[in-house]
């Protein structure tokens, strides 16, 4: 009901947008009375996202970009995926919002107001990564379970906010301390009030990073809220899922944090390598940190045609976790032969970098440009797809798009 | 002259029926114009409890099938379809269900890990109903290690 009620708050204003039409009679609809429109609210309108964007789930919501919407360095609002555990909370007030710190590994509970928050610590921007672990499940064989993502759970968008390090250190935290776990507004799928969607987060030492952030504005406005509304963590180049949004909580751990998604096959892969679609022990399954070597093709689309002898100019982003990318290539050749191409510094550490390339073909026919980044140690992307694992993560093979010369 | 002045009595006594005429018509112009805008009266009524009404098309199209689908949740209409639809669209979507390619094994073990984690209820003799529709409906696909490119929208690329 209060759902309902929300969406009926939030959408009623706009419905003239919304359907692109008076109601007609509209005054005459009782109060209370939610068009059967509004119950199923287009979620473009409702998240302000591109109308080529891919709705994989809407309850609860995941939506993912094509490779050629993220042709920005900076990824605006309506090409940013979604990826939510849980339903968005609803009836969110700025005004008594607070950030709690505690956990075995503080010394007192503290709590802050927004307000708060944003005088007592400096702000910082960055640009920063943020990859859904699952980018790329649909490829894998036999089928990993969850949202199928293919290409489109990444972005690299400006967060302003304050560093989660001086605000655990002005909360101060014992030398016991282990792991950061957050705790967020969003509501569990059943309903269950004892149950939160997911409570992740990750060790100290991520957690204390000059880049990882309380963020409260994403380029530059307020977080939209499908993004973490009013506030969130955001921790750049590991999966995104450490990046909790709607943040109330942050628990301070005497031990690796075991909320919800933190254990079992969530956001962790076979310690060893597995055959595909093989059974692992619980207790052999390790938690993803850093995220690994990838690259996108952001331009053009994939399917383009050009005329013989016309040269083809390419671009994309290359990012690499925890580390930068520092070489590119590209091949025409399935892989058999490969050019080098530039590949730009990052704006900031864990900001995704641009690479370009001018391609002339040798003859017609029809072509695949594949891309190959390579980080600082040396590792690079797959042509394959990388290793199974239960729940399909880290795919990070090489990204392609189909050109014919004619 | 007397005749002179019956006319002009006559003359006021229709313009007084017009002017009643239309003060009446203007009245009653006003009050249909209220009874759009009020049909209820509330105006004139203690402010009730908002009630919540939700129309939801009749009992027939609201399990309508089109071209062998389910159209209120997109599932392939087969049998078990009602069994599906009842238990595995209340928490979330049936997109999510629709996107994965399990065996049998694998989903018995999904309705395991959702009923010790996420409140899913016992299915009791749906569950065989349930697995055996998900099977024949989404069987796993072999993919390989690398799918072709496919479906490849081409268009013209002038610079």
């Amino acid at each position: 009901m209060k759902r309902r009620l929300f969406l009926t708050r939030t959408a009623m204003s706009s419905l003239t947008a919304l359907i692109g039409t008076d109601i007609v009679f509209g005054a005459l609809i009782p109060n209370g009375y939610t068009p059967l429109l509004l119950q199923d609210p287009d979620p473009f309108t409702l998240f302000k996202k591109d109308k080529d964007m891919v709705v994989l789930n809407d309850k609860p919501w995941n939506i993912e970009a094509k490779a050629h919407l993220l042709d920005d360095d900076i990824t605006p609002n309506k090409f940013m995926f979604i990826r939510n555990n849980g339903l968005i909370p609803e009836n969110i007030d700025v005004n008594t919002w607070t950030l709690t710190i505690d956990g075995e590994a503080v010394n007192a509970k503290k709590t802050y107001t927004l307000a708060e928050l944003k005088t007592k610590f400096k702000s910082y921007t960055y640009q920063l990564t943020l990859e859904c672990g699952g980018n790329g499940r649909s490829e894998f064989d036999p089928p990993a379970k969850g949202n199928q993502w293919t290409i489109g759970a990444v972005s690299c968008a400006t967060w302003t906010g304050v560093r989660l390090r001086d605000v655990l250190e002005d909360a101060g935290f014992t030398n016991k301390a282990v792991y950061i776990g957050y705790h967020a507004a969003d509501v569990h799928l059943s309903r269950d009030p004892e149950k939160e969607p997911i409570s992740r987060g990750a060790p100290m030492a991520k957690a204390l990073q000059d880049e990882t952030l309380i963020a409260y504005k994403m380029n530059g406005q307020d977080i939209p809220l499908a993004h973490g509304y009013p506030l969130r963590l955001v921790a750049g180049g590991w999966p995104a899922s450490v990046s909790g949004k709607w943040l109330q909580r942050i628990s301070v751990r005497d031990r690796v944090h075991d909320g919800t998604k933190m254990t079992g096959d969530a956001y962790r892969v076979p310690c060893n390598p597995v055959a595909p679609g093989e059974k692992v022990k619980d207790e052999d399954m390790c938690i993803i940190e850093s995220m690994p070597v990838k690259s996108l093709i952001t331009y053009p689309q994939s399917g383009a045609m050009i005329k013989e002898g016309q040269k083809l100019n390419i671009r994309g982003h290359a990012w690499a976790g925890e580390l930068e990318v520092t070489k590119m290539e590209y091949s025409i050749d399935f892989g058999a032969t490969w050019q080098n191409c530039p590949i730009a510094k990052p704006k900031n550490r864990l900001a995704w970098q641009n690479f370009s390339a001018s391609i002339a073909f040798p003859k017609k026919g029809y072509y695949e440009v594949w891309a190959r980044a390579t980080d600082a140690n040396g590792t690079s992307q797959p042509m394959l797809l990388p290793g199974w694992n239960p729940k399909g993560y880290l795919n990070n093979a090489c990204h392609r798009i189909a050109i014919k010369v004619t | 002259m007397e005749e002179h002045d019956k006319f002009k009595s006559q003359i006021r006594s229709i313009y007084r029926l017009l002017a009643t005429l239309m003060l009446l018509f203007g009245i009653t112009a006003l009050a249909i114009v209220y009874l759009i805008s009020d049909p209820t009266l509330s105006f004139f009524k203690e402010p009730a409890a908002v009630e919540e009404y939700v129309v939801t098309p009749s009992e027939d199209d609201f399990d309508k099938i089109e071209n062998g689908i389910h159209v209120r949740t997109g599932f392939k209409d087969a049998e078990g379809l009602m069994t599906v639809v009842n238990n595995c669209t209340n928490c979330h979507s049936a997109q999510l269900v629709i996107q994965n390619r399990m065996n049998e094994e694998r989903w018995k073990a999904t309705i395991l890990w959702m009923q010790e984690t996420q409140n899913l209820w016992d299915l009791g003799k749906n569950e065989d109903i349930i697995v055996n529709y998900l099977v024949t409906n989404y069987p796993p696909q072999n993919k390989g290690r690398r799918e072709i490119l496919r479906n490849i929208s081409w268009y013209d690329l002038t610079e």
